[in-house]
């Protein structure tokens, strides 16, 4: 079996995975990169919008205290604010650092880093790039790799010597020696053969898990991989009852049902009717935002134009509240024909300034649904976005409860709290990337000695099973049925008796995927790809519902039905989700959210803290205002 | 096709497919198109280079033009200048007749229309092409594509000499058919030029800071626009460089008689 | 609105393989990787195709569709007659791993041999300033989703396996004008454009451009302009007497 040795192995190599082994070999360490898909590809591409970096080259008022603020109020107070104020602080450096390494952003009249608009951010804050601002980011990060890899060519005449792609190669388990991480067995999906890594350290990266949805904006790689790995190596996850679902998803044609509409078409105008023709999202702005958002179209409209007099369009609304007016507006039957609502930009501007400042939204209506936003509108709904919920880690370090883990991007929880706003998601990959792939080669600095890694056999037979099984289900089936129950009954609105029922589906669709069979030989076969990934996702999807059913209130990216309440006692508590001993399925406890820090607590006012924290927390506040 | 290199020789091989293409559309359209009209301008200029009748007052066909021999007839000369002397007995049309017809020849796009149509060096996009081996414009002759600049500026001077033909005859016969079309013409040829690649790299394609040199970027966005269009204006101007010269020569031969000719 | 269509997919590993026909049902707004992806969840599960955002961003999807090479999540069904058989074969110019999908390492290789972004030693990061009008340029090439069609369709190597070693392709050629344009770079990369990376192989016959998903203007608005830089640097006397003299008096 071809084996190989290195100080850290990145899984992943999206935003976060490749500034993780970035970092890792900028410290001096042996990196190695394993991704699913080539090299450039990864799903980091998708994102649109931008970086949110609180440089305040548009307005000089903002900086990091303000998007602290931002980033705590989108997720509900739910957020590690310790991650929450290193990523506002890091931002601007983090961005900073790309122009260095080649990236083009746009620009404002002095020449900086131009920033825009996007919904929760109360200033103009993410640097951009028309809107593909994640294809820059990747390309970005990919240039810089190959950069250390001529630099790497020069000293030592190997290019891969320090840091090396295994592209479209997959992980299928982390490897252990006692209670640490030791390596990683994964499979070249080109050839099948396997592949072993021996490794002290694991940074995962490996984003979401969107594929356990239909309706998803996620691409096949998000299958789950890292949340999987690391329940299966014995970490925790934490939020996993916190989805995305964001707002303005393509609904029709049904083959790109889901892909999404960046955010920037409202932020740069664009107004949200339904089929009344009535600009809905005045009717929804909930009373912890009634004092931000304009109350009538004239002042909305004015705010395009003059944004320090006047408050801000509920369409810019954080994507929680839009996505579930949006779903509400489609129940009560004022849907747009193809079950969506209309998102109008063609009446709003000009055509000439749609394809300059939205070119591949212009050109994705166009070539996917024949529709030209310039002259007519689009029509959106929810779609299954990001998941908040992620590997339970250390905020300065990025390491998991396992020695040896690292996680960071999607696949790590808490930065975002209950819900993640649009923009700080490319500034997270960048922060707390990096602060993986340092904590990463700290971590391998400090260790006495190299693991050796155990239980490789088993790992790889596990994999190999469903290619020496004849005549049994089809993997696409069970894929299918996952992803319908996941969408019908743990979507956007929950409630527990579906929840319950998702749960007994799941059970069974467990004991189908143990008898899943993929034809045909092990070169490059998606049947058996799909099968092993079928593992992950059956995890994942079951942590979601399990923690979706126990957290009773609504706050962010969960809703119940049953109980439509944001409740301060819930705020404390965090739902750690972890494996049971036989891998059978997931259990679930209760951890306390530990308070606050006195000098960030103190950047909130009481009035507005009154409406998330219980009594006993806001005696703590009074007690560290009156401190400071 | 295959590899020595490989280091699994499987690997290494490209799907076998043993036809040259597996279009499905009138892929052979276009450059059969593009070789008839080349072809027409090439015969057309041939023959025009040898027939004799390009000066009729006030119009001097475009072919001919500027008429720098001492065998023109003394209104044709161009400011009235014949520095060839009567030692120089070939078709004063040759003296010239470098500089256009190298600028079209280096031109980007004729040379794409032409290694398309003419050489099938790609006769078309994903299909094969007929030759054994390939060096491009890496070394001679092709290299010499590379001059095409010096071809810009000499096809300057022969635009600048078709509009002052132009406005000559505009001045002598104003409302003559013939003058018309000279001005179309020269207008044609004239955006032809400015539209040359060559032409936006020395307005501002060359600088990698537009702001510091906003005229010369505005220049660069004009020629940009126009560049846009080069294919269409090559087109445009081959024929109406034709038809201008046709006429011109029709007139003089006495055929085309009307009054306002 | 479904309909029946007839598809010939060529299949086949390592280079073996044949066309292989296919009946498969077709619904209404679907393009040509639903098909095949239809293909896999019924037919043939184990059809190789790579994909991954199937909403033409991420350039991996790349095949060729009828003999012409296209991204196959960005192919509308309604492009063609009902009639019609619809033949998908991998890129030719790449070595073939497995059905649809290439063996695309040569264009790794060949981005690594350019390189990077040089930006002087003295600017930090948060320090540049750079003007919209001047990044734009190098924006535009930056739209590239690396789908490697341009590559692939380029007769240069598609014809002439041999010029892969000497050929860097429209797409690095395209990096090279970007990074050449970039207000910031530092190295000088005309003269290993020309010398190095094989520039003087492009006959501008424009099937890059042709191809290009992003409607990227890669030889109007990179190759040729860089074909004119090298012009300046090394085939034009005038230039050269210019900056002699130049630099003699400054």
């Amino acid at each position: 079996m071809e084996r190989h040795e290195y100080d850290v192995v990145v899984i992943g190599a999206g935003g976060a995975g490749l500034r993780a082994a970035i970092e890792a070999r900028q410290q001096g360490k042996r990196t190695a990169i394993v991704c699913k898909s080539l090299f450039g590809k990864a799903h980091t591409v998708m994102a649109e919008g931008g970086a949110a970096a609180a440089m305040g080259n548009v307005n000089s008022d903002d900086n990091w205290m303000v998007h602290f603020r931002d980033t705590m109020r989108g997720g509900k107070f739910l957020n590690n604010w310790r991650m929450a104020e290193l990523h506002a602080k890091e931002a601007p450096d983090r961005v900073w650092e790309l122009e260095a390494w080649g990236a083009l952003f746009d620009r404002t009249k002095d020449g900086k880093i131009s920033q825009r608009n996007f919904g929760g951010h109360e200033y103009p804050r993410l640097a951009h790039v028309g809107d593909r601002t994640g294809l820059e980011l990747i390309r970005t990060l990919q240039q810089r790799v190959v950069a250390l890899q001529q630099e790497d060519e020069k000293l030592h005449g190997d290019p891969e010597a320090y840091i090396k792609v295994f592209a479209e190669c997959t992980v299928t388990r982390l490897l252990k020696d006692g209670d640490a991480i030791a390596g990683a067995l994964g499979y070249w999906r080109e050839t099948g053969d396997f592949i072993v890594f021996d490794a002290p350290a694991v940074v995962l990266a490996t984003g979401g898990i969107g594929k356990s949805y239909v309706v998803t904006s996620n691409s096949w790689e998000y299958t789950g991989d890292g949340h999987a790995l690391a329940l299966l190596a014995g970490a925790k996850l934490i939020n996993m009852e916190f989805i995305q679902f964001h707002p303005t998803g393509m609904v029709w044609p049904p083959s790109v049902r889901g892909i999404l509409v960046t955010e920037s078409v409202r932020g740069d105008g664009g107004v949200l009717r339904n089929s009344e023709g009535r600009r809905f999202m005045f009717d929804y702005i909930p009373d912890v935002f009634k004092d931000k958002y304009a109350t009538t179209e004239e002042e909305a409209d004015r705010w395009y134009d003059d944004q320090a007099n006047n408050r801000r369009p509920p369409e810019l609304l954080p994507r929680d509240e839009v996505a579930r007016a949006i779903n509400a507006e489609v129940k009560a039957g004022r849907g747009s024909p193809q079950g969506g609502v209309f998102l109008d930009v063609s009446t709003r501007l000009p055509a000439a300034e749609i394809t300059r400042r939205l070119p591949s939204m212009h050109h994705q209506f166009k070539e996917l649904a024949d529709v030209d936003i310039t002259r007519e509108p689009m029509q959106v709904g929810p779609t299954c976005h990001y998941i908040m919920g992620g590997v339970e880690v250390d905020a300065d370090t990025g390491a998991a409860s396992v020695p040896g883990l690292f996680a960071a991007g999607e696949v790590s929880g808490g930065m975002h709290g209950s819900n993640r706003l649009g923009g700080n998601s490319l500034s997270d990959l960048l922060v707390f990337g990096r602060r993986a792939g340092a904590g990463a080669a700290a971590y391998v600095d400090g260790l006495p000695k190299r693991p050796t890694v155990t239980g490789v056999e088993e790992a790889r037979a596990e994999a190999i099973l469903p290619l020496e099984r004849t005549g049994g289900e089809n993997p696409y089936e069970v894929h299918h049925e996952l992803q319908r129950t996941m969408n019908d009954l743990v979507g956007i609105i929950r409630k527990a008796e579906e929840i319950r029922e998702a749960l007994e589906v799941i059970e069974k669709l467990k004991e189908r995927a143990k008898n899943t069979a993929a034809a045909g030989s092990r070169i490059y076969n998606p049947g058996w790809h799909l099968a092993i990934d079928l593992r992950n996702m059956l995890i994942v999807s079951e942590a979601v519902a399990k923690a979706a059913l126990l957290r009773e209130e609504s706050r962010g990216g969960h809703t119940r039905d049953d109980y439509p309440g944001m409740s301060p006692e819930w705020r404390r508590k965090l739902l750690l989700v972890s494996l049971t001993p036989d891998e059978s399925g997931v259990r679930i406890e209760e951890k306390v959210q530990p308070s606050m820090r006195g000098d960030l607590i103190s950047l909130f006012e009481r009035s507005e803290l009154e409406k998330y924290l219980t009594e006993d927390e806001l005696a703590e506040y009074d007690a560290a205002v009156k401190e400071s | 096709m295959t590899q020595t290199t490989a280091e699994s020789p499987v690997r290494k091989q490209r799907a076998q497919l043993r036809v040259r293409t597996l279009r499905t559309d009138r892929w052979w359209l276009a450059p059969a198109l593009t070789f008839a009209g080349l072809m027409s301008f090439l015969i057309y200029g041939f023959w025009a280079i040898f027939d004799k009748s390009y000066f009729v007052d006030p119009y001097i066909a475009p072919f001919s033009s500027p008429c720098l021999a001492t065998s023109c007839p003394p209104g044709a000369r161009f400011l009235g200048l014949a520095p060839f002397g009567d030692w120089y007995g070939l078709p004063p049309g040759l003296l010239i007749l470098g500089l256009p017809g190298g600028f079209r020849l280096t031109c980007y796009y004729y040379r794409k229309s032409y290694y398309r149509s003419f050489w099938l060096s790609p006769p078309a996009c994903a299909v094969a092409e007929p030759h054994g081996k390939y060096t491009g414009e890496s070394r001679l002759p092709l290299i010499l594509q590379n001059i095409h600049r010096y071809f810009f500026y000499g096809a300057l001077v022969i635009g600048a000499i078709l509009t002052y033909d132009a406005i000559l005859a505009l001045v002598h016969k104003p409302g003559g058919l013939g003058t018309w079309i000279l001005i179309a013409n020269a207008v044609l040829i004239m955006t032809y030029t400015l539209s040359c690649h060559s032409c936006r790299h020395i307005t501002a394609g060359r600088l990698n800071h537009f702001s510091r040199h906003p005229l010369r970027y505005r220049a660069w966005t004009f020629v940009s626009k126009l560049n846009a269009k080069h294919q269409p204006l090559a087109w445009a101007s081959m024929f109406s460089v034709m038809i201008a010269d046709l006429y011109v020569r029709l007139v003089a031969k006495g055929v085309i008689t009307f009054p306002f000719a | 609105m479904g309909y029946k269509a007839k598809f010939r997919i060529w299949r086949g590993e390592g280079g073996e393989g044949r066309l292989e026909d296919f009946t498969v049902e077709v619904n209404e707004g679907e393009v040509v990787l639903d098909v095949i992806h239809r293909l896999q969840a019924t037919q043939a599960p184990d059809l190789a195709v790579r994909w991954n955002c199937k909403a033409g961003k991420c350039g991996s999807c790349s095949m060729e569709i009828n003999g012409r090479p296209r991204l196959g999540c960005m192919t509308r069904m309604s492009t063609f007659e009902e009639t019609e058989t619809i033949t998908v074969t991998p890129m030719r110019t790449f070595p073939v791993i497995k059905d649809l999908v290439t063996d695309v390492s040569f264009n790794y290789q060949k981005a690594r041999e350019i390189p990077s972004f040089t930006p002087p030693s003295d600017v930090k990061p948060g320090e540049y300033r750079m003007q919209q009008v001047d990044v734009e340029r190098s924006q535009e090439f930056r739209k590239c989703i690396e789908c490697f069609m341009c590559q692939n369709v380029c007769h240069v190597i598609r014809d002439h396996e041999e010029n892969k070693q000497a050929f860097a392709g429209p797409r690095f050629l395209m990096r090279i004008a970007e990074l050449d344009m970039h207000p910031y770079d530092v190295l000088e990369r005309k003269e290993s454009a020309q010398e190095d990376h094989g520039l003087g192989y492009c006959n501008i016959t424009k099937c890059c451009t042709e191809v290009c998903p992003e409607h990227i203007k890669i030889t109007d608005n990179a190759l040729i302009p860089m074909k004119e830089r090298v012009v300046d640097r090394k085939y034009d006397p005038l230039v050269w007497l210019g900056s002699k003299i130049f630099k003699r008096s400054s």
